[in-house]
């Protein structure tokens, strides 16, 4: 069996993001970047199954600038065998990220394509669910627990209400929640070792999909503050603020 | 210009967040019609038919709509498409797994978890857990977005009466199976919907801790919440948790109490009225957004406050 991964380079989650003055998006310039979380939850679970000799190949994919491809090592350093860098420049929506991911799906046909379940950066939730529609294959979205069967996954979704556990066949798409597993860190000797590993780059140009952005970003801004709170001194003053000034209770 | 919007239910009732889609819906176009997928699930077309703001449902009845299958509601919901200028659903787990597949085969760029209507083809949505907020313009024929259903009051669930067209099933999906619903079962307020949430962190040390949080939830008629810590260190189970990959929630008061405030938490509650921070770390983060903050330890301010709370001759439900 083979397995896609899918990764994006993201701001990293312990950046505290600031929105440009100019209202044009938020500052990446000299920011840290890494790996968006749950794509290392995707890497991390392909690499488990591998292990447990129920698949033979895993292949990273990163779709960005050239600096994306860091993501791509990061995996191959963890356990992925060869990397894919599809470069492109500027903001790439999900719909034309799942249509890249397609064209790459019908040359490489894995088994099963796994990513996290959302970016950090725009908090869209999409391309996971979009690559499934255009292939026609089941997804399993949320992925808190995977268990490879012979020719079918059982997963369990985080939803609202709780868990939810259905089947997919294979071919299928995952997208992986936090909880699925803990990533590994990438040893010194399999950092060194990675940079060997085989990474193809590729022009989104010359895959034929069109990523020209369809919805326009008017502007960004701050998100309304909070007015300044007060400490209080103990639980009577809390509760005599919450039931006299904010009465809330 | 019409909208369909997907409800989301049970096969006996409409979820509570479908009617807080229909007030986002109807700003975007007064002709707005729901669709109901389901099976057995009459009291669900009539009680969207109810909904004052809704002009028509369509009521679609088929036992491959027992549960909730994105690859089964799909193909329903693509041979409605045609006539429709948007597609809207909730931004819940149930929202998010269903409408990018419709997306991407209607060719459209979806917009989600929009937290305001600006126009019909212009939105203001959270980017990077709520730390930006981004206007956006869809420039697709036909636009495909999902709610964010706490930016939003509920509709009202009475005084309509549309009319309810029956049609038919879409093709069964051969490739995916339900199998089970862990659901857990609460006499509490719903997360999401809650007046009040009182929600316990890595402070609380344990799951036999969250007593303490219990019995104020109790008092107080309050759902219980948990940030991601907290859910991971297995305290607590994962419907509980707050924050950019769990529940979005906007109470009017909202406790935390041993969550020292990661960005990602915040994601989840900083819109909330009024908050309240319980920590013993006063420079946690979680006391920046705090209305009242209390910096004491957990285990004594926890007792303490049950006991005030006691004291109260009312407490509003």
């Amino acid at each position: 069996m083979k397995i896609l991964v899918a990764v994006k380079r993201v701001i990293d989650y312990n950046v505290q993001v600031r929105v440009k003055e100019d209202g044009t998006g938020v500052v990446t310039d000299n920011v840290k970047m890494s790996t968006n979380p749950p794509d290392d939850n995707a890497v991390e679970e392909a690499v488990k199954i591998k292990e447990s000799g129920k698949a033979k190949e895993i292949v990273a994919i990163t779709i960005g600038e050239e600096k994306a491809q860091e993501t791509v090592r990061k995996a191959l350093a963890v356990g992925a065998d060869r990397g894919i860098h599809v470069k492109v420049e500027g903001i790439v929506e999900p719909l034309a990220v799942s249509k890249i991911l397609q064209k790459i799906v019908d040359k490489e046909k894995p088994d099963l394509v796994f990513m996290g379940k959302q970016a950090i950066d725009d908090d869209c939730n999409q391309t996971g669910q979009m690559l499934a529609a255009l292939l026609g294959w089941p997804q399993a979205t949320f992925a808190s627990k995977i268990n490879v069967k012979d020719s079918a996954l059982e997963v369990t979704r985080e939803v609202d209400e709780g868990l939810e556990t259905i089947e997919v066949n294979i071919p299928a798409i995952v997208t992986c929640d936090l909880r699925l597993n803990e990533p590994r860190y990438a040893s010194l000797p399999n950092i060194m070792k990675a940079k060997k590993k085989p990474l193809e780059q590729i022009n989104a140009s010359d895959l034929g999909v069109d990523t020209k952005a369809r919805i326009e970003q008017i502007k960004v801004e701050e998100p309304p503050k909070r007015k300044a709170g007060i400490k209080v001194a103990n639980v009577s003053e809390l509760v005599q603020k919450l039931k006299n000034e904010a009465k809330v209770i | 210009m019409s909208v369909l919007l997907i409800a989301e239910h049970n096969n006996k009732e409409l979820k509570p967040f479908t009617y807080n889609a229909v007030s986002a819906a109807s700003k975007i176009d007064e002709d707005l019609h729901i669709l109901v997928l389901g099976n057995k699930s009459e009291t669900v077309a009539k009680s969207a038919s109810e909904i004052p703001n809704v002009k028509k449902v369509i009521h679609v009845d088929n036992e491959i709509y027992e549960n909730f299958i994105a690859e089964n509601y799909t193909s329903a919901i693509i041979k409605h498409a045609d006539t429709y200028s948007h597609i809207v659903c909730s931004a819940n787990t149930f929202g998010k797994n269903l409408m990018p597949r419709i997306a991407a085969l209607l060719d459209t760029s979806q917009v989600s978890d929009i937290i305001k209507v600006i126009s019909a083809d212009t939105f203001l949505r959270p980017i990077y857990a709520g730390n930006a907020f981004a206007t956006v313009k869809s420039n697709d024929k036909k636009k495909c977005i999902t709610i964010r259903p706490t930016s939003f009051e509920p509709a009202p669930a009475t005084g309509g009466s549309a009319e309810i067209v029956k049609s038919e099933a879409g093709e069964a999906f051969k490739n995916s199976k339900f199998v089970k619903r862990e659901e857990i079962k609460s006499d509490r307020p719903e997360l999401g919907t809650a007046r009040i949430v009182i929600s316990g962190g890595r402070g609380m040390q344990n799951s036999e801790n969250f007593k303490l949080i219990s019995a104020i939830a109790d008092k107080l008629n309050a759902a219980i919440g948990a940030s991601r810590a907290a859910v991971d260190a297995g305290y607590i189970t994962n419907d509980h948790q707050v924050g950019q990959t769990g529940k979005v929630v906007v109470p009017d008061l909202y406790i935390a109490v041993g969550i020292s405030g990661a960005i990602q938490h915040l994601a989840g509650m900083k819109e909330s009225k009024i908050i309240v921070a319980i920590n013993k770390d006063g420079e946690a983060p979680i006391f920046s957004v705090a209305d009242y903050g209390l910096e004491a330890d957990l285990f004594e301010a926890l007792p303490q406050f049950l006991e005030e709370l006691n004291k109260l001759n009312t407490i509003q439900k």
